[in-house]
């Protein structure tokens, strides 16, 4: 096969969306535009019937029953009203949620919102390799605990949390279990029902789907879980998330997740296969290391850090080429290197030679072969050029200079 | 963020990367920035002592595409001056021959911050006074 360049290894970030998903969007931008809350004509006939074939698939997909999928904006929007619902909601029972240090801010800032209001909100620590630590969790459930929210899989290293178990422990102690499952639903299997979730956010954009659009998975049964809606007005959605419904993006969204539905497992395997063989080729190279736990791991993604080079200087030696993203600070707004790394206990100077790559459903192999050999080659030129690293072939100590910090 | 054309022609062909003899008393090394800053500079000028003038300067920096260009081009700058003339050099020459935009504004100071390292260094060895403007940030 040819090499088609760039290439594009960002799918964690948002991916590309199928022309399969495109077509079936089509038809309601002009021909059939109506309000799906229209009840009284054809119009809004089409676009209610559009609407409900689509909560179909999206159920099918994580193993729901259609009436329990709320459409949103998008993840972070889902993640906002699972949060802060199921907290105005429950607050006759208590104010307490359980979360971890490396979910996504769009978890991370609603809990810190929800501090501002009057709640109480533990941050658990994660393991060294990414995992939390389910002891810790137990111990962290009071008797004001009401919701725990522990991310799937991570948007940066990938691990897969232990969904189960987690919520087993949610059960024993009557408590409310809420994971955003944005970078692993479409990616792995995933069964509400097996894996004893009660909420769950996910977006469309990440399954090869339209952005614009996302899923909150509101559980009706053992136990029916209630949020308090956070937009008012008609009544969409059983009331949780007024406003007139996205039939396009909706319509997409459905087509990505029965697309997933069909082609996960096979993808599945052979992106596992590809990231494998780009991780160990990658880690022939001196002193790189795997971010994260390598075997509880969404199967499209690896964070691996170059010792005594830096992220972005790393990636201008090929991002006319390849696309990714690097936990250094140089690409963050923050001017901060990334959270999720720090949390694992990586000093910082790993943290911003890190590169996180995320394969998808049109990586080929050819674009592969073409990665191992870039990334190779700039690491060592990068090298040639650190100080860093002439101090470590010589045997300096660098943790023991003093160094100026700014 | 899309880098200047200047800042790419000097991370795809960085002029003087390299070592000199730390050891040597007319060789001045400056090693600024740090690791979990995500910028380390070193920079090193060697002074010949008849004329006065820096006849070689070298570079190895762990940073950003900017910060190695910044790197890169002070040395290129050096070369030639004096070292009160190397004295001179400000970070916002820097950012201006090298469009550095305002977040890259750092790579330029910590640039500067190697020369003056670099100068002090070698006055100290010379057993000239230190430098007053060489503060830590």
């Amino acid at each position: 096969m040819e090499l088609n360049l760039p290439i594009y290894l960002d799918n964690n970030a948002t991916t590309p969306m199928d022309p399969r998903v495109l077509d079936a969007m089509l038809p309601y931008f002009v021909e059939k535009f109506g309000n799906a809350a229209s009840r009284n004509h054809s119009f809004g006939w089409v676009a209610e019937e559009a609407v409900d074939y689509a909560r179909e698939q999206v159920a099918k997909l994580i193993g729901a029953d259609a009436k329990e999928i709320i459409f949103t904006s998008g993840a972070t929007e889902a993640n906002n009203l699972a949060l802060k619902g199921v907290f105005e909601m429950y607050a006759s029972k208590g104010n307490h949620i359980i979360t971890c240090t490396t979910e996504h801010k769009a978890v991370l800032d609603a809990c810190k919102h929800i501090e501002k209001m009057g709640g109480q909100v533990t941050y658990l620590e994660v393991k060294p390799d990414g995992l939390i630590d389910l002891e810790e969790l137990e111990k962290a459930i009071t008797d004001k605990t009401v919701l725990v929210s522990i991310m799937y899989g991570n948007n940066e290293i990938g691990v897969i949390q232990p969904i189960r178990e987690i919520s087993a422990i949610c059960r024993k102690h009557g408590v409310l279990f809420f994971t955003d499952g944005t970078q692993a639903v479409g990616k792995v299997p995933v069964d509400v029902i097996a894996d004893g979730i009660d909420l769950m956010s996910f977006s469309g954009h990440k399954m090869y789907g339209p952005k614009g659009v996302g899923v909150l998975y509101v559980r009706r049964k053992n136990p029916r879980v209630k949020v308090t809606a956070q937009m008012d007005g008609g009544g969409h959605e059983r009331g949780m998330r007024s406003g007139t419904l996205n039939v396009p993006g909706i319509v997409g969204l459905g087509k990505a997740c029965e697309l997933c539905m069909n082609e996960m497992e096979s993808e599945a395997k052979r992106l596992s296969a590809m990231r494998d063989r780009l991780e160990n080729a990658l880690m022939q190279i001196e002193e790189a290391y795997v971010n994260g736990n390598r075997e509880h791991r969404l199967p499209h993604t690896t964070n691996i850090s170059f010792k005594y080079v830096e992220g972005e200087g790393l990636m201008m030696g090929f991002n006319k080429n390849i696309a990714l993203s690097s936990g250094s600070a140089c690409t963050s707004a923050s001017l901060e290197p990334s959270y999720v790394l720090k949390a694992l206990g990586l000093g910082d100077d790993l943290a911003h030679s890190s590169l996180r790559f995320g394969l998808g459903r049109f990586t080929t192999d050819e674009q592969i072969d073409f990665t191992i050999n870039a990334i190779t080659s700039s690491v060592l030129k990068l090298r040639e050029m650190s100080p860093l690293w002439e101090m470590y072939k010589e045997g300096v100590d660098i943790d023991a200079i003093a160094w100026a910090h700014h | 963020m899309a880098y200047s054309d200047k800042v790419i022609d000097h991370y795809t062909n960085p002029k003087n990367v390299g070592t000199l003899d730390k050891s040597k008393t007319n060789v001045g090394t400056g090693l600024v920035g740090a690791p979990e800053c995500g910028d380390v500079m070193r920079l090193q000028i060697e002074v010949d002592q008849e004329s006065g003038l820096i006849s070689d300067a070298k570079f190895k920096t762990f940073g950003c595409g900017s910060a190695i260009a910044s790197s890169s081009l002070a040395t290129e700058w050096l070369k030639g001056k004096t070292v009160d003339q190397a004295l001179a050099i400000d970070n916002m020459d820097i950012v201006e021959e090298l469009n550095l935009p305002p977040v890259k504004i750092h790579c330029s100071v910590l640039a500067e911050d190697a020369i003056k390292a670099a100068i002090n260094d070698y006055r100290v060895k010379n057993g000239l006074a230190e430098l007053e403007t060489v503060a830590a940030h």
